[in-house]
């Protein structure tokens, strides 16, 4: 095993998984204020109706099929009487579905997000290099679908190499050598993945987080009493001071939001 | 019987002039910042008219509030829980930027660096603020004011489309009248209910509708399901915003500040209390005539001893109940029956009430060379001129035009009653038996219509817990450019409290205990004191100070 396996396989997942968890805990802490889809349904609706839940649904559908194909050992699936083959041809079409819809969601919306003025202005640096990261491991998946599984014969048995070592990151017993032999752009695919687990919880990607799962069974009306003793409790991140309606700056046009304003770094 | 005290409002439509100045001192104080150009807490429109956003009271495209399915119970016209969670990434009913307005600035640079010699006179053109590109300015929050472009605006009115031909052609020559709109701080809230994340809720103590800021993820589900469309989407921070009812104020014991600054002091506050388990069922009534009375009877009366007792019971301050007692918004809704709720057909239990302006009627039997005042002319002028009462029927009774009739006639009643005292004449007592009040309870209500004093009118009981907590962030006094280095008139000094948050009983982490919150709250009351010749009353507005 080389170094660069061992980074690459090992220690990489690990600062991932790491930067993933603490830096939600961290920002759920600290930064409720910021926590939020930052919708642009205001600024446009007619491309959105279409595009976002095309890719959310599709998002969904895909992440389902990697829980199964990635935590569910072959041998149970096997031990349910389903065959290799029989696997195979579900995950790769429903899988493809879900694909499709999310690649075409996805390049809908980056094409909103360009196209259209008051989209484009409220986008953040933050948020570019989100789209990048968030459409790398998603193309990279396609591509690797596509060559191996649908016009590969067969089809890659992934649940023999990547979905064990997987679960060996999981349970703290890396086994690194598993992904020695795994084809490249399902590598580039999994890295891709890491890299993007890694920002997550820096970018407006919390808001998978907050599915509000609760709604459904909860009293319609919610009370609730005034806060007991506020004032011991420092000012949050995003709380601003009042400033002027319209400083001059705006007034010339161009960016509506300062850089340096940035909602969302 | 669960008791709770309502902080609520009335608005006396006679007496508003249309002047906006509650909508401009509202932006200034709540919304003058970036990612809320376009909301107005406080808006004022002209009906007819379209209102603000366009067509928001057409709920058959906007899907606002309540509706009472065939097995009796109610449920949010937008759809069931499981639709809202399904629409989530997209909300079909939500209105577009466009609905309200594209808000914009103008170029004043080019005034500023245009060249002293240049042939040309330098204009400053409007510019987007959503997009920073030039603009053609075409719609506003009142670019139908004063029935402005009424035949092809005016026209699309949702409520004049409920009426027939006749009313929509005639309605111009007819009437015209102001109606100031805040949120409506419901008692059975489709805002709330909609909010998947459970960030939006109703106080416990004084009803007072609010945003958690922390906790709402901006699903959206709260600015479609609100029929009012008075909850907002800061489109910067990505949260919803709403009229706070200026909570940190009424908390000292002082009114809103689109109270406060009414020039026609128009406005009403006062604690009404009712029985919040009396609500799901008032909401629930089958006919939409019967909303109006189903919401009178979850009100408890303030001066029933059983009722004091339970209040007493239920954990509400002494000092409330008397508030209660005292409270200008219960003797306009139950003693006078003038008040009447906004559109109680969205089976939200509106807490701002109205009394309906009786000038489009005076207005036309003036016209005519008849006496405005005499009460034979203006009650018969009342069953003759059915457009303006049915248009109020409308907007305050679900279309049943008998209780606007019956407040109209004690307004009528009133003027003319009064006319007889005033011109020294001994008072007709047979004009007050007519509309069924004494002449004393005639006399009252003009009282506090009429000529009450500050603390007639606003009867806000302090709350309860640690005086001078969220002043600091609402300044009255104090100016928007009174930032450190800025140019307001009162200094850095005023504003150094700083973090001022919008919205939200987020806490006051902002400036609490500074010495600058209380000083402006005696300001603010020795002004009161300049304007009425009134000191505070102990126990009420500004005592415990």
């Amino acid at each position: 095993m080389t170094a660069l396996e061992i980074m690459l396989w090992i220690v990489f997942p690990y600062v991932s998984l790491t930067m993933l968890v603490v830096g939600t805990i961290w920002r759920y802490r600290h930064d409720k204020f910021g926590w939020t889809t930052r919708s642009s349904e205001l600024h446009e609706s007619r491309m959105l109706r279409l595009g976002s839940p095309l890719f959310h649904y599709g998002i969904l559908a895909v992440g389902a099929g990697h829980v199964m194909g990635l935590l569910v050992p072959k041998t149970w699936t096997e031990g349910m009487g389903i065959k290799q083959e029989a696997y195979h041809l579900l995950a790769t079409v429903g899988g493809g579905l879900a694909g499709l819809a999310t690649v075409l969601g996805l390049a809908l919306l980056i094409y909103r997000r360009r196209t259209v003025g008051g989209v484009f202005q409220a986008t953040t640096v933050n948020d570019k290099v989100m789209y990048v990261l968030l459409a790398l491991p998603i193309l990279l998946g396609s591509i690797a679908t596509v060559m191996y599984q649908v016009l590969g014969g067969e089809g890659y048995d992934y649940r023999a190499t990547i979905s064990p070592w997987l679960r060996s990151i999981l349970g703290l017993q890396p086994q690194a050598d598993l992904m020695t032999g795994v084809p490249l752009y399902f590598q580039l695919h999994i890295v891709a993945a890491f890299l993007l687990f890694a920002i997550w919880p820096y970018t407006r990607l919390v808001h998978a987080f907050s599915v509000p799962l609760a709604y459904p069974t909860r009293p319609y009306i919610v009370y609730r009493s005034r806060e007991a003793n506020p004032s011991i409790r420092r000012p949050d991140r995003g709380w601003e001071p009042i400033v002027g309606p319209v400083s001059l700056d705006r007034s010339r046009g161009g960016r509506v939001h300062p850089p340096s304003e940035d909602p969302n770094p | 019987m669960r008791i709770m005290a309502q902080m609520a409002m009335v608005m006396n439509l006679d007496k508003c002039i249309g002047c906006h100045t509650c909508s401009v001192t509202c932006k200034q104080a709540w919304t003058n910042r970036s990612g809320l150009e376009y909301v107005w807490f406080n808006n004022v429109e002209t009906r007819p008219g379209l209102g603000y956003p366009r067509t928001y009271e057409d709920q058959d495209r906007w899907k606002g509030g309540w509706i009472r399915q065939p097995n009796g119970r109610i449920r949010l016209r937008g759809g069931g829980r499981l639709r809202k969670l399904a629409t989530i990434f997209y909300n079909p009913d939500m209105p577009k930027i466009a609905d309200y307005y594209e808000p914009w600035t103008y170029d004043y640079d080019m005034l500023l660096t245009a060249p002293a010699d240049s042939p040309h006179v330098p204009v400053a053109r409007p510019r987007s603020l959503i997009t920073g590109e030039e603009m053609k300015i075409s719609w506003s929050a009142n670019w139908d004011d004063d029935l402005a472009g009424s035949q092809e605006i005016a026209v699309n009115d949702p409520i004049l489309a409920k009426m027939n031909e006749k009313v929509r052609l005639e309605y111009e020559k007819t009437f015209m009248f102001y109606l100031p709109r805040i949120c409506e701080h419901c008692l059975n809230p489709s805002c709330v209910a909609s909010c998947p994340s459970g960030a939006m809720y109703k106080r416990v103590e004084d009803g007072i509708v609010l945003v958690d800021q922390d906790q709402c993820r901006g699903w959206r589900m709260c600015v479609s399901g609100c029929p009012y469309k008075k909850v907002y989407f800061n489109h910067r921070s990505g949260k919803a915003e709403k009229c706070t009812l200026c909570y940190p104020r009424l908390e000292e014991g002082l009114p809103t500040v689109c109270s406060e600054t009414c020039v026609g002091r128009l406005r009403y506050l006062g604690i009404v209390l009712y029985d919040a388990d009396r609500v799901t069922e008032a909401a629930s009534v089958e006919d939409e005539h019967d909303l109006l009375a189903a919401q009178r009877n979850a009100f408890l009366d303030p001066h029933d001893p059983a009722v004091q007792v339970a209040a007493e019971a239920a954990g509400i301050p002494h000092d409330w109940i008397q508030a209660a007692q005292r409270s200008p918004v219960w003797r306009l809704i139950h003693d006078y029956e003038v008040a009447l709720p906004l559109h109680p057909e969205y089976r939200t239990l509106p807490m701002v009430w109205y009394v309906p302006p009786l000038s489009p009627i005076v207005d036309e039997v003036a016209r005519t060379g008849n006496d405005a005042e005499d009460h034979r002319v203006l009650l018969t002028a009342l069953s003759t001129m059915r457009i303006p009462l049915e248009y109020m029927a409308e907007l305050f009774t679900a279309g049943d035009p008998r209780p606007v009739e019956l407040a109209l006639r004690r307004l009528a009643a009133m003027r003319s009653y009064m006319r007889d005292i005033n011109l020294g004449n001994p008072p007709q007592e047979e004009i007050a038996a007519a509309v069924g009040m004494t002449g004393q309870e005639v006399e009252d209500m003009y009282r506090l219509l009429a000529i009450a004093d500050y603390d007639e009118r606003y009867v806000i009981p302090t709350t309860h817990g640690e005086i001078g907590r969220a002043m600091a962030a609402v300044d009255p006094m104090g100016c928007s450019l009174d930032e450190p280095d800025g140019v307001g008139m009162n200094g850095p000094g005023l504003a150094a409290a700083g973090h001022a948050h919008s919205e939200a009983d987020h806490g006051g982490s902002h400036g609490s205990g500074s010495p600058g919150g209380a000083q402006r709250v005696r300001l603010t009351l020795s002004r009161r004191e300049d304007l009425d010749g009134f000191p505070g009353t102990p126990g009420f507005a500004g005592g415990a100070l």
